[in-house]
């Protein structure tokens, strides 16, 4: 996989928000006069969009977030500045049109005392929601894969806790993190004491350099308790193509009620590699509130360890046994700014390493139009 | 394993960050104190008979937005019904939840 070396360890030490941004940057290298034909239709949608205002409250928006990232692993510093736009354009009363971009810039040493210098412009994703009933959305385009709960909730920049996202974050996201097709979703029931939701996909093979997709299928559901805030989840997806191979997640989240505090936990198993992931976060309200010096402070942990049946490269885990601990530090500045340090020792067959990890991100949103 | 003093420093804080987070009595949070940026400011004033929507809305805003991320501070009222959307399919929200929503933030 893109993401290791021969020894199993990661080449490239940021593998979480903007990971997959990063396995497309070596895929792919010829791609800015795409990326800009891109956003020309991205700058075409926003303006249908803005002609077919639905309602006062439905401007088209544009969020994203701004950061600034550092990473030393063993020693060697690396540096990403990096911008995330996002855009969802409501066109008439039941179609929504949302998109994500990354664009991403990287100075990584280079062994002789110098760095390399790369940069990556790139769609995430871009689909059309289609809401076709209080149980059903038809989605229809490029769109994250909802395996797991990483790639869909916790991807972007201005949400993710750590940097770095979890070692099991490919699993199952079939190499590229995007499917291209179809997707039906909603919310099955939703009754007081628990609801259930699903999603469900199908997606075909496909080369261009923006829409990548492996033909697979897929999907999750969910059980969530609101009395317990409680959610458990399961998915599943087979890839269709070359060597076709099943993979399995299951997801634990839960946020005890009247607290600050949120467990989340995931597990993947492929055909070749399994592993979890448990991440802790915690603020304090007892000095002056969450708004104060002291509640602004968000201490994070997470556990993760990785497992493999053999060595064959299917997925972009390490080729040994691995094991995690990542120590992190986040403070929420006002004006949704947030800093993000921690330190991380793995564990492992081939080495064990330090990494130390830096970043401040500014979260945006606004409406890309003045509206009604 | 060698670790830089200047990489202590960060450490040391986040330990006293845990330490202080573990040894200090849980605050009395309340719906009605949510945690920073779970409740984003867009309300331009209280419907008189709201309040029970708005708890509601209150509610569903904690369980399912605050669930994966914290709120943006404030945003304009103009893309609150397009924030609702995006999450109506994101979160799988049900009809209720979206509606309530739609209430809680443009009461």
């Amino acid at each position: 996989m893109l993401l290791q070396n021969a020894d199993g360890q990661a080449t490239h030490p940021l593998q979480g928000p903007i990971n997959f941004a990063i396995m497309e940057l070596h895929n792919f290298t010829r791609r800015g006069a795409r990326a800009l034909r891109l956003s020309s239709l991205v700058v075409g949608i926003l303006a249908l969009g803005t002609g077919h205002l639905a309602g006062a409250q439905d401007t088209p928006l544009l969020s994203g977030g701004v950061g600034f990232f550092t990473n030393t692993p063993g020693g060697n510093t690396s540096a990403y500045p990096v911008l995330e736009p996002l855009a969802a354009v409501p066109v008439g009363p039941h179609l929504l049109i949302e998109s994500r971009a990354v664009l991403l810039e990287t100075w990584s040493p280079n062994g002789q005392g110098g760095y390399d210098h790369t940069h990556f412009i790139g769609l995430t994703y871009l689909q059309g929601d289609y809401v076709a009933s209080p149980h059903l959305t038809a989605v229809v385009g490029s769109y994250l894969l909802p395996f797991g709960t990483y790639n869909e909730r916790l991807s972007p920049i201005w949400i993710g806790n750590f940097q770095d996202g979890p070692l099991i974050a490919s699993l199952g996201l079939l190499s590229t993190g995007t499917g291209l097709g179809g997707q039906l979703r909603g919310n099955a029931i939703s009754r007081a004491k628990y609801s259930i939701d699903y999603a469900t996909w199908f997606s075909a093979r496909s080369a261009n350099s923006q829409f990548s997709a492996e033909r697979s299928f897929g999907g999750r559901s969910s059980l969530y308790l609101p009395e317990q805030r409680l959610e458990v989840g399961l998915s599943y997806d087979r890839s269709l193509q070359n060597t076709q191979e099943n993979f399995y997640g299951m997801h634990v989240w839960w946020e005890p009620k009247d607290t600050n505090f949120r467990l989340r936990s995931e597990f993947a198993r492929g055909h070749h590699p399994q592993g979890y992931w448990i991440e802790a976060d915690y603020r304090t309200a007892a000095f002056g509130g969450l708004d104060s010096f002291v509640g602004r402070f968000e201490p994070l942990f997470r556990m993760q360890q990785t497992f493999r049946r053999d060595t064959i490269v299917s997925d972009g885990l390490p080729l040994v046994n691995t094991q995690r601990a990542d120590f992190g530090l986040n403070y929420n500045l006002p004006h949704n700014v947030r800093i993000l340090t921690s330190y991380t020792r793995q564990f492992s067959s081939s080495s064990n390493e330090n990494i130390w990890e830096t970043g401040i991100v500014y979260r945006f949103l606004f409406p890309a139009w003045r509206g009604k | 394993m060698t670790i830089r003093v200047k990489h202590l420093v960060p450490g040391l804080l986040m330990l006293a960050a845990i330490g202080t987070a573990v040894i200090s009595p849980r605050p009395g949070y309340t719906q009605s104190t949510p945690p920073s940026g779970s409740q984003p400011q867009v309300k331009q004033y209280k419907s008189p008979k709201g309040a029970q929507t708005e708890d509601e809305g209150q509610r569903v805003f904690a369980q399912n937005c605050s669930r994966c991320h914290n709120a943006p501070e404030s945003f304009s009222p103009r893309i609150s019904g397009t924030i609702v959307r995006h999450m109506r399919v994101r979160a799988n929200l049900s009809e209720h939840d979206v509606q309530v929503l739609l209430r809680f933030l443009n009461p």
